[in-house]
C-alpha cells in the first residue's frame, strides 16, 4: 500500500463518518453543518489525490468556504441550533426508504465489483491534467455556452434569493 | 529521509511565525504609543533591564500560560477547545507557498527557497483563508453566549463577503503575470522596464538616456488599484480595526473570543498577528517584487560579486541579500497595516458591507476589464 | 495509484447517505445539506471517472472536471434559493419543519 492509498482510505473514512454524523445528528443543526464541512474538506483532499487540483481548491473554497458558512449563518441568524421536532407520522414510509436505499447501494457495489473497468489501474495522467490552465482553456473554448448558461443561472438565483428573503417587496 | 524540506519548514516556522509574531505585538504597542504621544511598553524588566520593552511578549506568554483555561457552562466543550486551532493552523500553513528567495544554482545542486513550490499556490492560500473563517464562527457558536454568537454571525457574513472580493481584486495580477505559482510571480518581478521605452519602439528615437529611466517591474506598478483594493480586502478578512466588527468591544463586548481565556485566547490573538505577517508577505510577493532588489536583478548581483569573490560565495551572499530585501519589505507592509489600524476608527456594519459589495466588487470587475483590454492592446 | 473502484464506491455510499437524509429528516436545513452531499457524491464520481479516462491521444481530457465546476455553480444557486425559501418559511410558520408545509398537499 502506498502512502496515497492510505491517505485515501483515511479521508474516505472521515467523509463517510462525518456524512453519517450530519444525517443522524437530530439534536444540533450547527453540529450537522460542521460535520458537512469535514465531508467537504475530505472530499477536497481526495480530489487532490486524484490529481484534480483546481477542482480540489474550488471544492474547499466554494463548498467549505461559502456554501456551508451560508448555512451556518442562516442557522445562527434564525437561532435554530436546537432541532427537536415531535416524531413524525410517516415512520413506515421512511423505514422503507432506508431499506430500499441500502439495498440499491449494495447492488451497485456488487455490480461494480464485477466490472472489468476497474480491473486495471488507470494510466499516469498527461501533462497539464487538472491544472487551472487546461481547465480554463477548455472552459472558454469548447464549453463557453455552458459558462454563459451557468452565469444566467447564478443571476436568476441571486434575483430569486433576494425576492424570497426580502421582508417587504416594494 | 529528505532533509531539505524539514530545514525549510523549521526556518519558515522559526523566523516568520515564532520569530516575527511576538515582535509584532511589541511593534503594535510601540506604534500606538508613538501615535498617541505616549512612551509605550517599557515596564517588563529583568533586574531593571527592559530592552525598549522587548520583554513584554515573553511576559505576555507567561501570563497567558498561567491563566485558568475556562470553558463556560453549557458550551460545546470539543468545539470550544478546537476553534482557536482552526483559526491559527491555516494561517501558519499558508506560509508554505510563500517564496522567501529565488532559485539558486550551486554547481550541480539547485536550491529553491520556497516551502512547497506548487502550481496553484495562490489558490492554496485562498483555500486556507476560507477554512480559517470557521475558527471564528465556531468559537462564536460554541461559547453559548449571545454576544459571542453575534460576533460569530458578523464574522461569517464579513468573511464570505470579503473572500469573493479578495479573489476578484487579484485577478488582474494573474492576468499580468500569467501564472498562479507564487515563485514564478516573484521571479517575474525580478527585473525592471524602461518607462519611456515606447519612444524607442514606436517612434524610433533611440536616445541613450531612455535606457536609464527604469522602474522595477513590480505588481504595484502594473496594478496600483488592484494593490489598494487587495490590501483593503485582506485587512477586512483579518478582522482588525477598522474592520473589527466581529470583536467590536463597545458593541458586543469582545465578540467571538469573549468566552476565551488563557492560551486559547492567546491563540486567537496570535492567529491575528500571524495573519498580519501573512498579509504582508503575500502583498510583498504579489505587488512589491517579493525577494527582488529593485533595479538589481539576480544576475547583476551574482555577476557583480563573483567577479571579486567567486561564484559560490556570490550566490550565498545573493541569497542573504534577497532574504533581507524580502524581510524589509514584509516589515514595511506590517508597519503600513499598523498605521492604518491606529489611524482609522471602526466602520459601521452596513458601511463594511456596502464597501465590499458596492465599491470594491464593481471596481475590481472594472479593473479586470481594463487590465484585459490593455493586455490585449499591448500583447496583441 | 488509488483503487478507482473504491473511489466510485465511496461516491455511491455518500449519495445513499444523502438520499436517506432527504428521506428521513424533517429539518429543512438538514435536507438542503443532504442535497449538497448528494451533489458532492456526484462530483466525486465525475472526478473519479475523469481520472480513469484522463486522456485522448496523449492530450489531457478534463470534461469531467468541467462538469464538476458546473455542478458547483448549480449547487451555489440552489443553496441561495433554498435558504431564501427557508427564511420565508421561517417568517411565516416560525419553524423549519417540512411537515408543517402542507398547504399544497391536497
Amino acid at each position: 500500500m502506498t502512502a496515497e492509498t492510505i491517505l485515501f482510505y483515511v479521508f474516505a473514512g472521515l467523509a463517510v463518518i462525518s456524512a453519517l454524523g450530519m444525517v443522524l445528528n437530530t439534536r444540533n443543526t450547527v453540529a450537522s453543518a460542521l460535520s458537512l464541512v469535514v465531508t467537504m474538506v475530505s472530499l477536497g483532499a481526495i480530489y487532490l489525490l486524484l490529481e484534480a487540483y483546481l477542482v480540489a481548491a474550488l471544492q474547499i473554497m466554494v463548498y467549505g468556504g461559502a456554501i456551508v458558512v451560508l448555512f451556518l449563518f442562516v442557522v445562527m441568524l434564525l437561532n435554530l441550533s436546537t432541532d427537536e421536532f415531535p416524531p413524525g407520522r410517516q415512520r413506515l414510509i421512511k423505514s422503507a426508504f432506508v431499506i430500499a436505499g441500502v439495498a440499491i447501494l449494495i447492488q451497485i457495489l456488487i455490480a461494480m465489483g464485477n466490472d472489468p473497468l476497474f480491473a486495471t489501474p488507470p494510466e499516469a495522467v498527461p501533462e497539464g491534467y487538472g491544472g487551472y490552465r487546461q481547465v480554463g482553456i477548455q472552459l472558454y473554448t469548447d464549453y463557453v455556452l455552458l459558462v454563459e448558461m451557468a452565469s444566467l443561472l447564478l443571476l436568476a438565483a441571486i434575483v430569486g434569493a433576494l425576492i424570497l428573503a426580502k421582508r417587504k417587496i416594494d | 529521509m529528505p532533509i531539505e524540506p524539514i530545514i525549510k519548514i523549521l526556518f519558515i516556522f522559526s523566523v516568520m511565525v515564532m520569530g516575527l509574531a511576538p515582535i509584532i505585538t511589541w511593534i503594535e504597542r510601540k506604534q500606538s504609543a508613538v501615535m498617541q504621544d505616549r512612551i509605550g511598553a517599557n515596564r517588563a524588566d529583568l533586574n531593571g533591564i527592559t530592552i525598549l520593552g522587548l520583554l513584554h511578549p515573553a511576559a505576555d506568554v507567561i501570563k497567558l500560560m498561567m491563566k485558568e483555561d475556562m470553558v463556560p457552562e453549557g458550551a460545546n466543550r470539543v468545539m470550544h477547545m478546537l476553534s482557536p486551532l482552526i483559526a491559527a493552523v491555516p494561517a501558519i500553513m499558508a506560509f508554505a507557498v510563500i517564496p522567501f528567495g529565488g532559485v539558486y544554482v550551486f554547481g550541480d545542486t539547485t536550491l529553491n527557497l520556497v516551502g512547497a513550490d506548487i502550481d496553484w499556490g495562490l489558490l492554496y492560500i485562498f483555500v486556507l483563508g476560507s477554512i480559517a473563517a470557521y475558527g471564528n464562527v465556531v468559537a462564536g457558536w460554541s461559547s453559548n453566549n449571545n454576544w459571542s454568537m453575534l460576533g460569530g454571525l458578523r464574522a461569517s457574513a464579513q468573511m464570505i463577503s470579503y473572500e469573493v472580493t479578495m479573489g476578484l481584486t487579484i485577478v488582474g495580477i494573474f492576468m499580468v503575470f500569467q501564472t498562479l505559482r507564487l515563485s514564478d510571480m516573484a521571479l517575474a518581478q525580478d527585473t525592471s522596464f524602461r518607462v519611456l521605452g515606447f519612444l524607442d519602439v514606436h517612434f524610433g528615437l533611440n536616445w541613450a538616456w531612455i535606457d536609464w529611466i527604469r522602474l522595477p517591474a513590480w505588481g504595484i506598478i502594473y496594478q496600483p488599484l488592484g494593490f489598494l483594493m487587495f490590501l483593503t480586502a485582506v485587512m477586512a478578512e483579518n478582522k482588525r480595526p477598522p474592520f473589527d466588527l466581529p470583536e467590536g468591544e463597545s458593541e458586543i463586548i469582545a465578540g467571538y473570543h469573549l468566552e476565551y481565556s488563557g492560551m486559547r485566547f492567546g491563540l486567537f490573538f496570535m492567529s491575528e498577528f500571524i495573519e498580519i505577517i501573512l498579509i504582508a508577505a503575500l502583498t510583498t510577493t504579489l505587488f512589491l517584487g517579493g525577494w527582488a532588489v529593485p533595479w538589481l536583478s539576480t544576475e547583476t548581483i551574482i555577476n557583480g560579486i563573483s567577479s571579486v569573490m567567486g561564484t559560490g560565495f556570490a550566490t550565498g551572499l545573493c541569497i542573504l541579500i534577497h532574504f533581507v530585501s524580502f524581510l524589509l519589505k514584509v516589515i514595511f507592509m506590517i508597519w503600513v497595516q499598523m498605521l492604518i489600524r491606529w489611524s482609522l476608527p471602526r466602520f459601521r456594519y452596513d458601511q463594511v458591507m456596502s464597501l465590499c459589495w458596492k465599491i470594491l466588487l464593481p471596481l475590481s470587475i472594472a479593473n479586470i476589464f481594463v487590465t484585459g483590454a490593455v493586455l490585449l492592446w499591448v500583447k496583441g | 495509484m488509488l483503487p478507482m473502484d473504491h473511489v466510485i464506491a465511496l461516491s455511491a455510499i455518500l449519495f445513499t447517505i444523502g438520499v436517506l437524509g432527504v428521506a428521513t429528516r424533517r429539518n429543512l436545513i438538514v435536507i438542503l445539506m443532504s442535497i449538497e452531499l448528494m451533489l458532492n457524491a456526484v462530483n466525486l464520481a465525475f472526478v473519479g471517472f475523469n481520472r480513469i479516462w484522463s486522456q485522448t491521444d496523449g492530450v489531457a481530457a478534463i470534461d469531467g472536471q468541467i462538469f464538476v465546476l458546473m455542478v458547483i455553480a448549480v449547487a451555489a444557486s440552489e443553496v441561495a434559493v433554498g435558504l431564501g425559501i427557508l427564511l420565508a418559511m421561517f417568517r411565516n410558520r416560525d419553524s423549519v419543519n417540512v411537515e408543517e408545509v402542507n398547504l399544497l398537499k391536497w
